[in-house]
């Protein structure tokens, strides 16, 4: 597979959990106690009488579990934001009446699993692709000048570099994560837990970029550009910046998941996104509880979606890597 | 020598930054301990200036560091408010059951993926080498706290291995033998989920490293007098790619450590890594200090400990060439 198509897969994923509202039925803090732990509702086309519908249909879960209800399509329900602008209450599918359709079941609350599970991807995955965007951003820029100038700037930015190096990343992120108070609203958290993120994450890419405008900037073009009078910045962003894309970008493939993790890591220790806010990381907490774990396999769900979004970015690394490795 | 003191010289300049740079990231942090218990109308506020004069509150953070550093000097390594007395006692249970656990994990991974490594690159392009490259790929893209969590769920769900803990209720009444055997059965399910974690990252590296080496020409050469292949793999070609993986070998720990963070905590293990989270949750800064300090100084163990082996692996360093 070449790199397209990956980036097509991904990019559908991003878009999904942003259009969550639309998608999924249900408001994901919608609770119903009386559904706590339902498995995931059957839906049918054939009937007790062995009757052949088109039209897929529910049984009612606890309340009336002989009628049959049909999954409609573009119904109206629970009101809801896309990416806090578009306000809409039509869904792609739903019930009418009292039934329920929860495609993945509920949890301890009797909240929509599949809800969750989509809306809780905005945080996460967001959270991993703007935090990697962030100390992307950083380690460039703090590399570019440790590199271009050298001598005490260097100096400075690389060994306060080798301190965030010397620390394993999750025990660096909780020694980050100590900065900021343990109870936040939750819009917040976000927002906070990416700054984190990027605090964590800027010296790996700021070694590798200095590395490589150390290489760049005694080539010859770069002689060139200075001596027919080009500024340290117009040098810099004209010919040195370029020269970074396939690191950048190989950089990127590997930290976005990398940083998914961490949002899922610190909200499954509880020092996250906190409930009832769905984050992939706080819907799997409940598991720490034995007879969650041994009893409700759709709660390993939000575990399960990291695969296949950490296995794309797998190998878009792999083939960004072969291919500017190729081009240099 | 002058390699290995020099190493030694930066590890420590490293370490020394680290406990510096905890102490800020512990200064900015909002609200103590103590101001939890300020909550509390059954405290004076008579108690809680001696407990602010006692706990340092209200020093500035060079004092606090100094104050720090002497306890430190005495072994003490500051003083946890949670717990009420000093960190050290608290602390080397902890970190020595984190060694138990990742020491034997680092060498059983080494062994599997040393070996699968060096049978993919020797197969380069067939099915055995697709495969290994298959089956690494899909566990890189498990997360470890997945596969701890499934490895939990088949301890719980067969009854074949404990749930956590790192023994059972009834230890204290057995006898020495059983003891061991207690321990090392607990022992089964988090360093099966720390190889797992950690071993495809490495077959990888192996067998990429002694794809650079295998068409040096000095391997053929050797090939060509009729020495066996798997002597050839073993003797000839590992031993030239071994620079890198020992290098590996140090940064591998950096991943491990964090890898055991999360599986200590799913499995219940009595680690650093649980110690850490409640520390932080606790507030108690002088703990999560001395918790990260600590996971600082066993990653430059590990680092210097590669670098020892390198130095004895490698005749170029021994000859101090730059």
């Amino acid at each position: 597979m070449t790199r397209r198509p990956l980036l097509a897969l991904l990019g559908i994923i991003y878009v999904g959990v942003i259009a969550a509202g639309f998608l999924t039925p249900y408001d994901p803090l919608v609770q119903n106690r009386d559904d706590a732990f339902a498995t995931p509702t059957r839906v049918r086309f054939v009937d007790a009488q062995g009757v052949f519908h088109l039209r897929p249909f529910v049984y009612g879960s606890s309340h009336s579990p002989d009628t049959a209800y049909p999954v409609q399509f573009f119904v109206r329900g629970d009101r809801y934001r896309i990416a806090g602008v578009f306000a809409s209450d039509l869904h792609l599918f739903g019930t009418p009446g009292p039934a329920r359709v929860f495609l993945l079941g509920t949890d301890q609350y009797g909240r929509d699993v599949f809800s969750r599970l989509v809306h809780g991807g905005q945080i996460s995955l967001l959270a991993g692709l703007l935090g990697a965007g962030l100390s992307l951003a950083a380690g460039v820029l703090l590399g570019t000048l440790a590199g271009f100038y050298g001598s005490w700037v260097d100096e400075a930015i690389m060994r306060v570099a080798e301190l965030f190096l010397a620390l394993p990343w999750l025990y660096l992120l909780l020694a980050v994560r100590m900065m900021l108070p343990l109870h936040m609203d939750p819009g917040q958290t976000v927002l906070l837990l990416i700054a984190v993120i990027a605090l964590v994450g800027w010296a790996r890419p700021a070694r590798l970029v200095r590395g490589l405008v150390l290489h760049t900037k005694v080539r010859e073009y770069v002689l060139a550009a200075r001596s027919l009078g080009a500024s340290d910045v117009q040098l810099m962003w004209r010919h040195v910046l370029p020269q970074l894309r396939g690191v950048t970008l190989t950089q990127a493939a590997v930290l976005v998941p990398q940083y998914t993790l961490a949002e899922v890591t610190l909200s499954f220790f509880g020092l996250g996104v906190a409930e009832p806010v769905p984050s992939w990381g706080n819907m799997l907490a409940s598991l720490q509880r034995y007879h969650v774990l041994a009893s409700y396999w759709w709660m390993f769900l939000p575990a399960l979606a990291l695969i296949p979004v950490f296995l794309l970015y797998y190998l878009l690394a792999d083939r960004i890597h072969q291919q500017t490795a190729y081009s240099l | 020598m002058r390699f290995l003191a020099r190493r030694l010289a930066h590890g420590l300049v490293v370490v020394f930054g680290v406990t510096v740079l905890s102490f800020v990231f512990a200064e900015a942090a909002p609200g103590s301990l103590i101001d939890e218990l300020r909550l509390d109308s059954r405290v004076s506020p008579e108690t809680l200036a001696t407990l602010r004069d006692r706990y340092g509150v209200d020093r500035s953070l060079p004092e606090k560091y100094l104050y720090w550093v002497r306890s430190v000097a005495r072994g003490e390594l500051g003083f946890s408010v949670a717990y009420d007395g000093p960190v050290g006692p608290i602390l080397w249970p902890r970190v020595r059951n984190t060694l138990l656990l990742t020491v034997p994990a680092t060498l059983l991974a080494w062994l599997i993926a040393v070996p699968v490594g060096v049978w993919a690159a020797s197969r380069k392009g067939g099915w055995g080498d697709r495969a290994a490259a298959a089956v690494t790929t899909a566990l890189l893209s498990v997360p470890e706290l997945l596969i701890g969590l499934c490895l939990l769920l088949l301890a719980v769900r067969t009854g074949w291995a404990p749930t956590g803990g790192m023994v059972s209720l009834d230890f204290a009444e057995l006898d020495a033998w059983n003891k061991v055997r207690d321990v090392g059965w607990h022992f089964f399910m988090p360093v099966s989920a720390l190889v797992l974690a950690t071993a495809p990252v490495l077959v990888r590296h192996v067998r990429a490293s002694l794809l650079d080496v295998l068409h040096a020409p000095f391997i053929q050469a050797a090939r060509a007098s009729g020495i066996p292949e798997h002597r050839i793999l073993f003797r000839y070609a590992l031993r030239a790619a071994a620079n890198p993986l020992i290098s590996l070998l140090g940064l591998s720990i950096a991943g491990l450590l964090s890898a055991s963070l999360v599986v200590e905590t799913i499995m219940s293990w009595p680690g650093l890594g649980p110690l850490l989270l409640d520390a932080v949750a606790a507030r108690d800064l002088h703990l999560v200090v001395a918790a990260v300090v600590c996971s600082t100084l066993l990653l430059t163990a590990g680092s210097l400990m590669a670098d020892g082996l390198l130095y004895l692996a490698d005749p170029r360093i021994r000859a101090e060439r730059p």
